[in-house]
């Protein structure tokens, strides 16, 4: 099943075409990784599909559905969750806060709720807390519960704002080069959670400069350059593809993945 | 070293118990002073006060907003609740309501624009309406008979029984004072304050999680109007008499130096500030002219020494976090 549509997106700021006739969709239970060079546009997809910029032409659907003008807690609400290039986590605030905020959309305590203490806020209170202690528990970040979200070590950080996403169940998770920064040990552990994330049929959009990552997880690859997409195809068609390698300025993509 | 330790205890102690043992201490002090009507007034006073700076906190402290204009709604409440009891001989209670929620929907139209803007920015929309209403207030003679202010409001009344005694506005500003703790305390710690909290922390990482950032800073911004709606009124009813001088920018940046001075986003911190920058001046009376020096001074040694207020955490987590000891911050960084 078809989850994600673009059809002809441009986005454009000022003079600058940050992207150009984008068309690409992904599919249910996919690994679809995005690549290209630095300021080729990738994270430009990503802040166009969460509303956090509208689409200066073109459409975004979801589940066939438009949500180029859509407000990002919308469209949150429909399934879309994301992560940050740069982590983007409430840092004065616990794990656990963190991933009970990850939980909004799941709950409907309302403001009268909470006010009248209703059995539905005391129930949600409840359950919500067992589910963040659940989902922190399957992320290996149990321990950390109590401790500031900022206080943790860099790896954790990622993984915990990977489990804040996921705590809303997205259709589709979004994520933002989720291996920059990291050393050999903490990308390989990052590789296997998301294996395990592949196994239980999560479907992932993935902008990553790691290739040995992305051609180890992903079913498919998009390559962007210059806000326009040069190439599509499984990791074996990506790495022989010659305007792919011209992008990469002659590099051989066998040897930037090995 | 003790003290830290001691500190850490206190805010061990869970809520209810921490409330009710305020409430004991409160009751004992009007105990102790019912028949003074001086210390009764300025407790009247500290509990109102109290009210707005509990209320600012929801904005400027768990929200992250930085509204300047509290005193505002402090004002528009007090109006409200005159007005009507003069002109239209509405019962106290309902003058009361409708005065929180006039200020509750000025409140939301402010936030509509500021809600849009950040820090400084923010800041100055609010402060440029604490201004306007003031000015409106002097020229809207026909309603507000502008400078003279209003006189003659009546006293509050509940039940049939005037309360004209301060024993007995000092109760029900208490009473006004619980009830606005309480209903924040519940905001906070179920959904919708998390949702205040995540905005303040990071808006487009809290878009990212699916909160309304727009709705819910509109949230904020109304209820905190709502309680400085019903102090106003019960300002205007104890007083009896109204006017413009009582919510100039001077109050507004009153309420804002007691949530600073106490601990901003921290509740019982808010309160204490607003107690001790009440009762400072009034304690150094003796000292004449100079005792607003001594608030000045006492003001300047918190922020130096301790930046996030005296009850503030370092750590502004709503889940209890097993902290080794309280993080020294370095001077100046507040």
């Amino acid at each position: 099943m078809e989850l994600l549509r673009f059809v002809s997106v441009t986005r454009r700021f000022g003079g600058l075409i940050a992207l150009q006739n984008l068309s690409f969709s992904v599919h249910e239970g996919e690994i679809v990784g995005m690549i290209g060079p630095n300021g080729a546009g990738k994270s430009t997809v990503f802040n166009v599909m969460m509303g956090v910029y509208p689409a200066t032409d073109g459409k975004v659907a979801f589940l066939n559905e438009d949500i180029t003008r859509k407000e990002t807690a919308d469209i949150v609400q429909r399934g879309i969750g994301r992560t940050f290039q740069t982590t983007r986590l409430f840092k004065n605030l616990t794990v656990l806060d963190n991933v009970r905020i990850g939980l909004h959309t799941r709950a409907h305590t309302s403001v009268l709720d909470a006010i009248f203490h209703t059995p539905r806020a005391r129930h949600e209170r409840e359950s919500m807390q067992v589910e963040s202690h659940r989902l922190l528990a399957l992320s290996g970040l149990g321990q950390m519960a109590g401790h500031n979200a900022g206080s943790l070590p860099y790896g954790d950080q990622r993984r915990l704002e990977i489990t804040r996403a996921l705590a809303a169940q997205p259709k589709l998770l979004l994520l933002d080069e989720p291996a920059a920064g990291m050393n050999r040990v903490e990308s390989e552990a990052l590789g296997s959670f998301m294996g395990k994330l592949r196994d239980q049929g999560q479907t992932i959009l993935l902008i990553e400069h790691d290739m040995k990552l992305v051609m180890r997880l992903c079913d498919r690859i998009i390559v962007l350059n210059y806000g326009q997409k040069i190439a599509e195809g499984t990791p074996d068609e990506i790495q022989r593809h010659p305007k792919v390698i011209e992008a990469y300025l002659g590099e051989e993509l066998d040897d930037v993945a090995a | 070293m003790n003290l830290a330790l001691s500190y850490q205890k206190i805010t061990k102690i869970n809520g209810r118990t921490r409330m009710l043992v305020f409430l004991g201490a409160a009751l004992l002090f009007a105990l102790i002073f019912q028949n003074n009507s001086y210390v009764m007034r300025v407790g009247v006073l500290a509990m109102l006060f109290a009210t707005l700076t509990v209320s600012l906190n929801l904005v400027n402290g768990y929200t992250g907003l930085f509204s300047l204009g509290h005193a505002a709604f402090y004002g528009i409440g007090a109006y409200t609740s005159a007005l009507l009891s003069l002109n239209l001989n509405f019962p106290f209670w309902l003058s009361f309501l409708s005065a929180g929620v006039v200020a509750m929907l000025f409140g939301a139209l402010v936030s509509l624009p500021a809600a849009r803007l950040r820090g400084i920015y923010l800041a100055i929309i609010t402060l440029a309406f604490a201004e306007i209403t003031r000015l409106l207030i002097i020229n809207m003679q026909w309603l507000t008979h502008g400078p003279f202010g209003l006189p003659g409001i009546p006293p509050p009344s509940l039940f049939g029984y005037e309360v004209t005694s301060d024993a007995g506005v000092y109760l029900i500003s208490l009473a006004l004072l619980l009830l606005t703790v309480y209903v924040i305390e519940r905001i906070m710690h179920a959904r919708p304050g998390y949702a205040l909290l995540a905005i303040r922390e990071d808006e487009q990482a809290a878009a990212a999680s699916g909160i309304k950032v727009f709705l819910y800073k509109i949230l904020a911004f109304a209820i905190a109007a709502f309680f400085a709606g019903l102090a106003g009124s019960v300002y205007a009813h104890y007083t009896r008499f109204i006017s413009h001088d009582s919510f100039t920018l001077n109050e507004s940046f009153a309420v804002l130096s007691m949530l600073v001075f106490g601990g901003i986003g921290s509740t019982p911190g808010a309160i204490l500030g607003a107690f001790l920058l009440t009762a400072i001046p009034e304690v150094f009376r003796f000292a004449a002219d100079y005792r607003m020096v001594i608030y000045g001074v006492v003001l300047t040694l918190v922020i130096l020494f301790r930046p996030q207020g005296i009850l503030g955490k370092s750590s502004l987590a709503l889940t209890g976090a097993p902290r080794a000891k309280p993080e020294r911050k370095s001077r100046g960084t507040a």
